[in-house]
């Protein structure tokens, strides 16, 4: 691995942590589970500047390290079972060259929040979730609109490294 | 020209979505009922059933695991909790059949359910 690749990786991961718990710090917003993703602003941007597979690994360590320092081992399979649909939709959206980065985040945000419950609903056998569905699906888009304003602003202005 | 074609795209996507979520809002909003009984959960294992109607304050769990239940005025919410992240608490209440309040640390899952009382037994 290239050392600009290393410290690329490094950047973006510990950005992705440091939103993070940015994130942990804002007030709950009324419904467990709707919050802005401002993670995702790194995992677009580097989705967009790195690749489908950099930005998998970027968020993969992320959730693991997130998990470590903030949560507990039940979360785990939350989150990396929202972020891994989140991420496969956004790079097949991202593939099909139709969207921008707008609507591939907010996808990514709808996925995300829906793989959450999905395996929510699995690991506590319960369909009864399913309330939470909607909340989530509508809090899912307007906050990837406004992650993919943001990202998109980013990956065209911050300068590439050659 | 493809700056203007993948920003429609967008909007219709983002159209789409909403439209979806905004269904099934509506879908759960207008099949609501009032429940009858709360039913407690913990590990996808029913451990009580209790009715709505009467006022009840009940410890769930041990230290470290628990959480306080509490009824009154034909609601349900968690009171108190020593899980890490409070979300059951700042859940709120609920009242009608189908709403739930889940905690994941402790994989307690709190649900209002349809009871004798709302008539509509066995529907659910």
């Amino acid at each position: 691995m290239k050392a600009e690749k290393v410290a690329q990786y490094g950047l973006l991961t510990a950005l992705a942590l440091v939103l993070s718990w940015l994130e942990s710090l804002l007030p709950p917003l009324g419904v467990p589970g709707v919050k802005l993703g401002l993670p995702n602003l790194a995992i677009v941007f580097a989705l967009y500047r790195l690749g489908f597979r950099d930005a998998c690994v970027i968020s993969l360590v992320r959730v693991v390290l997130v998990t470590l320092l903030f949560g507990n081992g039940a979360a785990l399979a939350y989150s990396i079972a929202g972020a891994a649909l989140s991420l496969s939709l956004m790079g097949l959206l991202k593939k099909t060259g139709k969207f921008s980065s707008v609507g591939v985040s907010v996808a990514g945000g709808v996925a995300h929040n829906a793989g959450q419950i999905l395996v929510a609903m699995a690991l506590l056998e319960t369909v009864r979730l399913a309330w939470y569905l909607p909340v989530l699906w509508i809090s899912g888009t307007v906050a990837g609109v406004l992650i993919g304003i943001v990202s998109g602003v980013l990956v065209k202005r911050v300068p590439e490294q050659k | 020209m493809e700056r203007l074609k993948t920003h429609r795209n967008d909007a219709i996507l983002i159209a789409v979505l909403l439209a979806l979520g905004g269904a099934l809002v509506l879908f759960l909003w207008f099949t609501r009922q009032d429940g009858g009984i709360v039913r407690v959960q913990v590990d996808g294992e029913t451990v009580k059933e209790l009715p709505l109607s009467e006022d009840t304050r009940l410890m769930l769990g041990e230290g470290g695991r628990a959480n306080t239940l509490v009824i009154e005025d034909g609601t349900a919410k968690v009171a108190a909790a020593d899980c890490p992240d409070q979300i059951c608490v700042n859940h709120g209440a609920i009242r009608y059949d189908g709403e739930s309040i889940v905690c994941l640390p402790h994989k307690l899952v709190v649900t209002v359910e349809g009871g004798a009382e709302s008539g509509v037994d066995g529907t659910t």
